[in-house]
């Protein structure tokens, strides 16, 4: 095992509620949907139509650029509508669930110790597993005619209120090994895991054979993939590795144990507003209305699928689970006025939660260290021109500068983009900065705009 | 408060896009915006955001100015009051309420003026380019009648904002976008287009002054010793008289400290400064990095000058450089605004080094310009960038050299 790496920058937002350690099964959803945008960059072109039947794991849409990259059912069921949007833009595939699942194929176990990289990659292609492995750089599906350098899972996610992976990997070791022996024949490197320092890790996790473990401790985004690649295997121009979450792997895992597509997620539903936080059992892209019903503290909320810091904002009737995520967050809707001396910008300001001195957050720290916070999604402010300098920095553990390399974003300068590092990032990595910063510019998009622009000129 | 929401709202429509009042809307959405944080909340990325805003920081500022302010308006009555009696001895603290009163009789006009006409051109700008204020000439608009001659014409205050404003700040594009400090551009503006009525000794005392007496600055007493007729207050130091012992005799290090000296508004006392420069640091609005470094910039051009001696102004002990003249505020408010200092970490140290150093070096050799730390802080702004060239391409060749190294 290598050194721990520590990071000091980081910041921990200590949000009010937390999930309780305890499973609840739900019953199948009545409708799931697929959301091409969960794949950022992909072009889906659909295999069925409104009104026909689809069979768990068969194809539902593929990408009109990367044709062997499919998406396919999680159930059994018909699919009542395409949502698009403007241009007619695929948004959802809603499909209707049968009451018992029907998979297309029941092969039964897969072994792999006799395949080749080229069959492995093949199987995941076309079962459309391959959705779950992403690459750096540029942070999309991972492009299949690539080797990777590496192979990266992060074994514990530091957001605020993420899901404990240990609790959700808890008993599933023969999974999570089946799919890390899946990943490793894809790469000529090592598949590396990175865990927490501070905490140990779950024998499904700890117990894994032929991985590299790397030891991270700090603060968020001490558990993002991308500070741990930028730690132990920084990316250079031309490289690429890939990257997949620990449950994901797992799932992965799952279908070549079992044969049969089964997207069954351990999800923990979280945030200030819900009133029993616990873990939940359910399929990928269930629809969550069944999760929230008498489960809210008030009905002016916004749902979050993800973390509050990266999540996609979803309805609270009419929302689906995210592809990629382990967790639901609820927090209240911020649409009010306040009073800039009670509640406003001149404010005490004990409510807020703040990385700058500007507020007593650091006081509070220090006498009540346990205090969590409820936070709403209110700006707290304007958009601004760059004034203030030095505060990306302190909440960004990348030997990059952030506020030039999101200015380089902003400019459309491929140039500098390359030459500050841009290869590194992924947005996400950014999540903590537009958190903090007092322009309020929606960095992580900024970013985002500036990686379409570099694959789109570079790659 | 719920009332003034109510008021908030009926007058919104007006305001709004097809509303009566459209022209207006920004002069509307900044008075709502500063009574009432508004209702935004957040479209893309991070749902959450930290409490801190451009208001927030830029009220921390005006905070952090207001000891130099308050001294600044009982050192201008002091001073007043000696030009008024003719006698240079008069005791600092007595006649407290009728100094605090006299001060302000000068001072308030000041900054009015400067609020007054700054913020209209901001509107202006506002209103042609459809946003409200950005915070940026809040502070601006303080610290411009801080660095004015007490003496000063209210037109020459109100050129001088328009000039910062508009040449100094809009034309590059508003708050954030600037090259060189605002209130400095006022300053310098000054400065150069009325030199007689911006520097010698006419003018850093309000009100009428008595028959022969002057109101020399320390700095521009200093700036004689360089010549053949050294003056220290008014009166020449006779041959065979050491220079630096009348300097120490009119101006004590804790006058100069406490800033009970004769000089620009809110510049003079070294204390009010570091009070403002605690709160900047304490809150982490200002780069503590900054402010040391320009001090030790300041205190190494001292010494530097020292060593090589030559003059009764190159032998001034070093610290003294650091409380006379405006070299604290400068170091505190001047230097540390972000927008035109260095923004990388390391550019940060060289930045405040450089500019300490220059400061010093512009005063002692060149007797023209009495106060270097103004001419210093600007060309250091210009500087900047530069600066923060060369620490990004440090970052840059570290990857690079990652990656010859990796093909290699």
């Amino acid at each position: 095992m290598s050194k721990t790496v520590k990071l000091k920058k980081g910041l921990d937002i200590k949000l009010a509620g937390s999930a309780e350690k305890i499973v609840i099964d739900m019953p199948l959803p009545k409708t799931v949907a697929l959301k091409p945008a969960d794949f950022h960059g992909m072009m889906p072109k659909m295999v069925i139509k409104e009104g026909e039947r689809v069979l768990a794991g068969a194809a539902v849409f593929y990408d009109k650029y990367r044709e062997s990259i499919k998406c396919v059912s999680p159930v059994s069921g018909t699919v009542r509508s395409i949502i698009r949007g403007d241009k007619r833009k695929i948004l959802e595939v809603l499909i209707d669930v049968d009451s018992q699942i029907e998979y297309a194929e029941n092969f039964g176990p897969i072994d792999v110790a006799g395949m080749d990289g080229a069959q492995v990659k093949e199987i995941l292609l076309e079962k459309g597993l391959w959705l779950y492995i992403k690459q750096r750089p540029i942070d999309v599906v991972a492009d299949p005619a690539q080797t990777p350098k590496a192979i990266f899972i992060s074994g514990f996610d530091s957001a605020p209120l993420a899901a404990d992976l240990d609790f959700i990997l808890h008993g599933r070791g023969a999974d999570f090994q089946a799919g890390v022996d899946v990943l490793k024949k894809l790469t000529s490197g090592n598949v590396n895991i990175s865990i927490n320092s501070d905490a140990p890790a779950d024998a499904a996790i700890a117990n894994c054979k032929n991985v590299v473990f790397h030891k991270i401790s700090g603060p968020h985004p001490a558990g993002n993939v991308g500070t741990q690649i930028h730690h132990i295997s920084p990316i250079n121009k031309g490289e690429f590795i890939f990257t997949v979450n620990a449950q994901d792997v797992a799932l992965i895992g799952r279908y070549f144990n079992t044969g049969k597509y089964d997207a069954t997620r351990l999800v923990a539903l979280t945030g200030s507003e819900i009133k029993n936080p616990k873990y939940y059992r359910l399929l990928s892209g269930s629809n969550i209305h069944d999760l929230l019903t008498n489960n809210l503290k008030q009905e002016h909320v916004r749902v979050i699928s993800g973390n509050v810091l990266t999540g996609d904002k979803i309805d609270k009737v009419n929302g689906y689970l995210g592809f990629y995520h382990n967790q639901i967050t609820v927090i209240p809707e911020g649409d009010q006025y306040k009073f800039f001396l009670t509640k406003g910008w001149l404010g005490p300001g004990f409510d807020k939660f703040s990385n700058s001195r500007l507020f007593p957050t650091f006081l509070v720290n220090a006498f009540a260290p346990n205090k969590k916070y409820v936070l709403d999604t209110n700006l707290n402010g304007e958009e601004r021109a760059f004034v203030v300098t030095g505060e990306l920095e302190k909440v960004f553990p990348f030997d990059i500068l952030p506020m030039q390399l999101v200015k380089a974003a902003i400019t459309d300068d491929i140039d500098a983009m390359e030459s500050l590092g841009i290869y590194e990032v992924a947005p996400e990595d950014f999540a903590l900065c537009e958190y903090v910063c007092t322009t309020k510019i929606n960095i992580q998009d900024k970013i985002r705009r500036g990686l379409d622009l570099i694959q789109q000129e570079c790659m | 408060m719920k009332f003034l929401e109510n008021v908030l709202h009926k007058w919104e429509p007006k305001f709004s896009k097809g509303g009566k009042l459209e022209k207006w809307n920004p002069l509307f959405e900044t008075l709502a915006t500063f009574a009432f944080s508004p209702k935004l909340v957040t479209q893309k990325g991070s749902h959450i955001r930290d409490g801190v805003d451009l208001k927030r920081t830029m009220m921390t500022v005006i905070f952090a100015l207001v000891p130099c302010l308050i001294f600044g308006i009982y050192n201008t009555g002091h001073w007043e009051m000696v030009a008024a009696s003719g006698n240079r001895d008069l005791v600092f603290w007595a006649d407290m309420g009728t100094k605090f009163l006299m001060g302000l009789k000068v001072v308030l006009p000041i900054l009015l003026v400067s609020y007054g006409v700054g913020l209209g051109v901001e509107f202006m700008f506002g209103m042609f380019r459809g946003h409200s204020l950005h915070e940026g000439f809040l502070v601006s608009g303080m610290l411009i009648p801080l660095i004015m001659p007490a003496d000063i014409d209210l037109w020459m205050v109100a050129v001088a904002t328009v000039f910062a404003v508009v040449i100094g700040k809009e034309i590059f594009g508003g708050t954030g976008m600037n090259i060189v400090n605002i209130a400095l551009t006022a300053r310098a503006f000054l400065f150069f287009a009325y030199p007689t009525y911006m520097s010698g000794d006419k003018v850093w005392m309000a009100g009428k002054e008595a028959d022969g007496f002057t109101g020399s600055t320390a700095l521009g007493d200093l700036a004689t010793f360089t010549s053949n007729k050294a003056v220290v207050a008014g009166e020449e130091v006779m041959n065979g008289v050491e220079h630096l012992t009348a300097f120490s005799n009119n101006y004590s290090v804790w006058d100069s400290f406490m800033g009970s000296i004769p000089g620009s508004i809110g510049e003079t006392s070294a204390l009010a400064c570091l009070i403002g420069a605690f709160i900047l640091i304490w809150t982490g609005v200002g780069s503590w990095k900054i402010i040391t470094s320009f001090i030790v910039g300041g205190l190494a051009g001292g010494l530097l000058m020292n060593l090589i001696g030559g003059n009764a102004y190159m032998d001034l002990p070093p610290y003294y450089h650091l409380i006379i003249g405006g070299f604290a505020f400068g170091a505190v408010f001047m230097a540390t605004d972000p927008v035109t200092a260095s923004q990388t970490s390391s550019g940060k140290w060289i930045y405040g080094f450089v500019g300490g150093l220059f400061a010093i070096l512009i005063r002692v050799f060149n007797p023209a310009y009495p106060e270097g730390v103004m001419l210093s802080i600007l060309f250091m702004n210009v500087m900047a960038p530069i600066i923060d060239h060369y620490v990004i391409q440090s970052n840059v060749k570290r990857r690079q050299k990652r990656l010859k190294l990796k093909t290699a």
